[in-house]
């Protein structure tokens, strides 16, 4: 065993030093990404919870709609407290949403454009009025494929 | 000797904490798929167009007034009790046997296998001599419903009950309805059409079709896997299919 001991001694250690380099590399980089990637929500929205939820893989198709009542005081002041409808980062009405879809749609290569999915981000204390507006506004704009985003629970009676 | 052992800094273990924290960014950016319930829209009506008849006993109705109160099929009713009404509206009248007939809920009525056929040898012939590219398209469509249904029969190994294509369960809410109710109602309607769907696919499958649906999403870019499970879940929608509708709102 001294024989063994007194060979390694004489060995020069791989420095292992810049592997936390590169691995912080990688992290900055996918903290940046899960940073940017949240768009600046203008309305404050508690969703419902729901057990039957279908879940969306491929996210680039999905453009959201936000609706709820304005986050910020100062938003409140000047808008009040009934919910309002958001499109990409400023407040909306429910006219300006065929031109978004159209917007929206325009971005998508050729082979998708029909697959795009409209999430409605809704408050659950909303007025159905509102939501059947905008849902209406989407059948316009020929967007026919939407997706109620709800936090997860168990199914009742199980 | 000694001089140099000081100056050396072990930094291995720097890169496990890095390590950690990179695992932890990764699973939280990947986590936040997009989920939620899943919804068709029906496209705009034409003007022309006109409400086909159906029959009462083929449509199930949940109306959601302005106070969140349901009133199912006429009879109000707590939202606990709206998933097990659901379910029974689908199954009555049998899905693999006959039984005594229930009048408030639609007829299933028996697979046909020599009339499936013939429709579908039928539709072969017409696509082969129609050359516009809109009705290709409708016939194309109903062959492969057709199949699906010779499919169903053949997994199952026995020939099972079909819903008819009037059957439909139709929720109307008011304006001022919340929205939490209208989630929790839609939320039910779908469990009950989900939870049957399970059972028979883990009787036939050994998987629930929830499962089934998750394990297509995911395997959507590959053309091999996705192919079979996709099957598997039109043999499950032949007997079960999604039909929720929601009215018209009333202006």
């Amino acid at each position: 065993m001294a024989k063994f001991g007194k060979k390694k001694k004489g060995m020069a250690a791989v420095s292992t030093a810049s592997l936390p380099d590169i691995v912080f590399m990688l992290l900055f980089f996918f903290m940046l990404v899960t940073v940017l990637k949240d768009e600046d929500p203008k309305v404050k929205v508690t969703p419902p919870q729901a057990s039957e939820l279908t879940q969306i893989e491929s996210k680039h198709l999905v453009q959201y709609i936000n609706i709820g009542p304005a986050a910020t005081k100062r938003d409140q002041e000047v808008l009040g407290t009934a919910p309002l409808i958001q499109l990409n980062d400023y407040f909306a009405s429910e006219d300006q949403v065929v031109p978004w879809v159209d917007e929206k749609r325009a971005k998508l290569p050729e082979s998708e454009k029909n697959k795009m999915i409209v999430a409605l981000k809704v408050d659950q204390d909303t007025k159905m009025r509102l939501v059947t507006d905008v849902k209406q506004e989407l059948r316009k704009a020929n967007a026919l494929k939407i997706l109620y985003n709800t936090g997860q629970r168990n199914r009742t009676g199980n | 000797m000694a001089r140099r052992e000081l100056q050396e800094i072990n930094a291995g273990s720097m890169a496990d904490i890095a390590f950690l924290l990179l695992v932890f960014f990764l699973m939280v950016t990947t986590i936040q798929t997009e989920k939620g319930i899943f919804r068709q829209l029906p496209p705009p009506i034409p003007p022309d167009f006109e409400i086909p008849e159906v029959r009462e006993r083929d449509v199930f109705v949940v109306l959601v007034n302005s106070k969140n109160q349901l009133l199912v099929e006429g009879q109000p009713m707590e939202l606990g009790r709206l998933k097990d009404a659901a379910k029974e509206f689908l199954v009555a009248n049998g899905v693999f046997e006959d039984t005594a007939e229930n009048q408030d809920f639609p007829i299933r009525s028996w697979v046909n296998e020599a009339a499936i056929r013939e429709s579908v040898q039928n539709l072969e012939d017409l696509k082969a001599t129609t050359e516009d590219e809109e009705s290709l398209k409708s016939i194309e469509e109903s062959i492969q419903k057709n199949q699906r249904k010779l499919n169903a029969v053949e997994v199952f190994g026995k020939p099972y009950k079909e819903l008819p294509g009037s059957a439909m369960i139709s929720m109307q809410n008011d304006n001022a309805t919340d929205y939490d109710t209208y989630i929790q109602v839609q939320n039910e309607l779908q469990s009950a059409t989900n939870e049957l769907r399970d059972e028979l696919a883990l009787e036939y499958f050994g998987v629930t079709y929830i499962a089934l649906e998750d394990e297509a999403e995911k395997k959507r870019n590959d053309a091999k896997a996705h192919a079979p499970l996709k099957a598997k879940m039109y043999t499950i929608q032949a007997v079960f299919p999604q039909r929720i509708s929601e009215a018209e709102p009333k202006n």
